[in-house]
């Protein structure tokens, strides 16, 4: 019991860190490997107004989120959009935008190092003992659990419900004929790789309450996304969901069954098994 | 197989080229020598990363997982086995793993392998820590009597074996079928080209002699510890040189691993915290100013030189 209410808090927030990347990899067609530096950097972010205001995290996410939406624009407009446009096949694109998200990657850790050194750093926050079941767990992890859903939820709706929803989700499955339709393309694949950036720093600043983390661990939190966004199947956010509350509960299962030390080769286990089994992901239909 | 006049030449330059290269230890002290193991080791991984990744534009990330296991078996059989035994075991061990890498992941899209790839070093990294802590040993010692000088030798020639393979294989069926799934996958599917099979293949000579520069490097360490061997920084390090330099021919990688080597021992010694940023800011150029790498730089300048004189 411990270890599945433990796994499904974790998983919760691994949820809204791999929302952001589906949102750009799925919708923007952006393999963004710089999204686990955007996390810390929202971390980061919720650190230093915790230390230095006393802000709270779950206020300074109103803060990181128009941010972090405005810095992934940039990005995607001077960095991405002339890779979309002169790209002149899919495979073309990949390339280009695994080197370049690589390539920013290592400069945002680069510029996080030179910022705020290499040290590891945590604050205390909402660290009291909240009783469920007969067992305890840190109010944190229960609060950022609780934003993480109502952030998917509202995500979810946004994109089933409503017109720029319906919009964003045509250009995920043919961007040529949204544009036949009228769909302004290259705009709204921007807006989702925005979107998706400000939905990554908000979870970033939301597990930073309950994780210790350095200005190198982005590459980390990315290869955990990516797991999930390929287990969950792209563009998917019911699967995205399933997928990182069962990430959650095998790490939490692992690390306090088996040993701490296996988490990620664990992880790592599972994405080879989905590649091999279900590269479509849980929920996908199989494509040609 | 015929060889033309041109390609006579170009041996027998490859040769001389090489015999220089040889001679080096003689000339250059002790921290030229040093560099100079670290370019050849360099020169052996891109080379045979671009002889791969080149044609088919697969990013491959798993040089350091190769390099590492390489590395093991030289630090784990040097004292049950021969040293000359375990060049070649390491090649096995290296080409065993690509090869199920390959079955599992080539069928699928690029972005597919690259993450496979880019996982696969941290995996059996952790998975080797984790066993030493289940064994309690920390590291292993390698203790040999082989110098610098010896791992110097035995890196040119892995050098000199990978620009002979990639030369037959550039004039081989495998070659050419390699260089129509670069261009067009669906159409060499169509013509009739196992296109997963020649990708494995191809795949198994960069895990193969990574692995066997890994065994060759291990002497040098010392002290082999996971975190060492199996580095992601060194697989992104490859990805870089090969890619400034070129992949479009065998001499390409080599155009970049000399220049980045010299620039990143610079930056390593004046600004040592910011190396991280370097690299960043090496792959944003490549894409955005150098896509054909100094290959296609040179060519272009070629290319302007001619038309120029056919204007005069």
């Amino acid at each position: 019991m411990d270890v599945i209410i433990t796994g499904l808090l974790l998983g919760g927030t691994y949820a809204l860190i791999a929302m952001g990347l589906n949102l750009q990899y799925g919708m923007a067609r952006i393999m963004n490997l710089a999204n686990g530096e955007m996390l810390v950097a929202g971390a980061f972010a919720a650190f230093w107004f915790w230390t230095g205001g006393q802000i709270s995290p779950l206020l300074t996410v109103f803060l990181v989120a128009p941010a972090a939406f405005l810095l992934n624009w940039l990005v995607y407009v001077v960095f991405l959009r002339p890779l979309v446009r002169r790209a002149r096949s899919r495979g073309q694109l990949e390339v280009d935008s695994i080197l370049t998200t690589f390539g920013l990657s290592f400069v945002a850790v680069g510029l996080m190092l030179a910022l705020f050194g290499g040290d590891y750093f945590s604050y205390s926050y909402l660290s009291v003992p909240v009783h469920i079941f007969s067992s305890t767990y840190g109010a944190n992890r229960i609060a950022a659990f609780a934003a993480a859903v109502v952030i998917c939820g509202a995500l979810w709706l946004w994109l089933n419900r409503s017109r720029a929803g319906m919009t964003i989700r045509a250009i995920a499955v043919a961007p040529d004929s949204a544009r036949l339709v009228g769909i302004d393309v290259m705009r709204m694949a921007a807006f989702a790789f925005a979107l998706g950036g400000a939905v990554t720093a908000t979870g970033g600043a939301l597990i930073s309450t309950f994780l210790t983390l350095d200005a190198s661990t982005g590459g980390l939190f990315t290869l955990k996304a990516l797991v999930i966004v390929i287990m969950g199947g792209v563009g998917d956010v019911r699967g995205t969901v399933v997928a990182a509350l069962l990430l959650g509960l095998l790490e939490t299962f692992v690390a306090t069954v088996i040993d701490p030390g296996l988490t990620l080769a664990a992880a790592y286990l599972v994405f080879i098994i989905v590649l091999l089994v279900r590269p479509q992901g849980l929920f996908g239909r199989s494509t040609s | 197989m015929n060889l033309t006049a041109t390609d006579w030449r170009n041996l027998t330059l490859s040769a001389l080229a090489l015999m220089l290269a040889a001679g080096l230890p003689w000339m250059i002290g002790p921290y030229g020598l040093t560099i100079g193991v670290t370019i050849a080791m360099y020169t052996v991984l891109a080379t045979s990363w671009a002889l791969f990744s080149g044609p088919t534009h697969y990013i491959s990330l798993a040089t350091a997982a190769f390099f590492g296991v390489g590395a093991y078996v030289t630090g784990l059989g040097i004292d049950a086995l021969p040293y000359w035994l375990l060049l070649p075991l390491a090649g096995l061990a290296g080409a065993v793993m690509a090869a199920l890498i390959g079955l599992t992941t080539l069928k699928l899209s690029g972005v597919y392998f690259v993450i496979f790839t880019l996982g696969l070093a941290e995996f059996i990294r952790q998975l080797i820590t984790w066993g030493q802590n289940i064994s309690g040993t920390k590291g292993i010692y390698v203790l040999t009597s082989i110098t610098e000088k010896h791992i110097y030798w035995q890196l040119m020639a892995l050098a000199a074996l990978v620009w002979l393979l990639g030369w037959l294989i550039a004039r081989s069926r495998l070659g050419f079928a390699l260089r129509i799934i670069g261009d067009d996958e669906q159409v060499a599917r169509h013509s009739g080209i196992n296109t997963a099979r020649a990708k494995i293949l191809l795949f198994m000579l960069p895990g193969a002699v990574a692995a066997i520069a890994g065994a060759i490097m291990a002497p040098r360490y010392v002290y082999l510890e996971p975190a060492l061997a199996f580095t992601p920084m060194l697989s992104f390090q490859v990805v870089i040189m090969a890619l400034l330099g070129g992949t479009g021919r065998l001499w390409g990688p080599l155009v970049g691993v000399i220049p980045f080597t010299f620039l990143w021992e610079a930056i390593s010694i004046s600004f040592p915290n910011q190396t991280t940023l370097l690299l960043g800011v090496c792959f944003l150029v490549i894409v955005y100013l150098l896509p054909k790498g100094f290959v296609g730089l040179i060519d272009m300048v070629r290319r302007r030189l001619q038309r120029a004189e056919g204007w005069s």
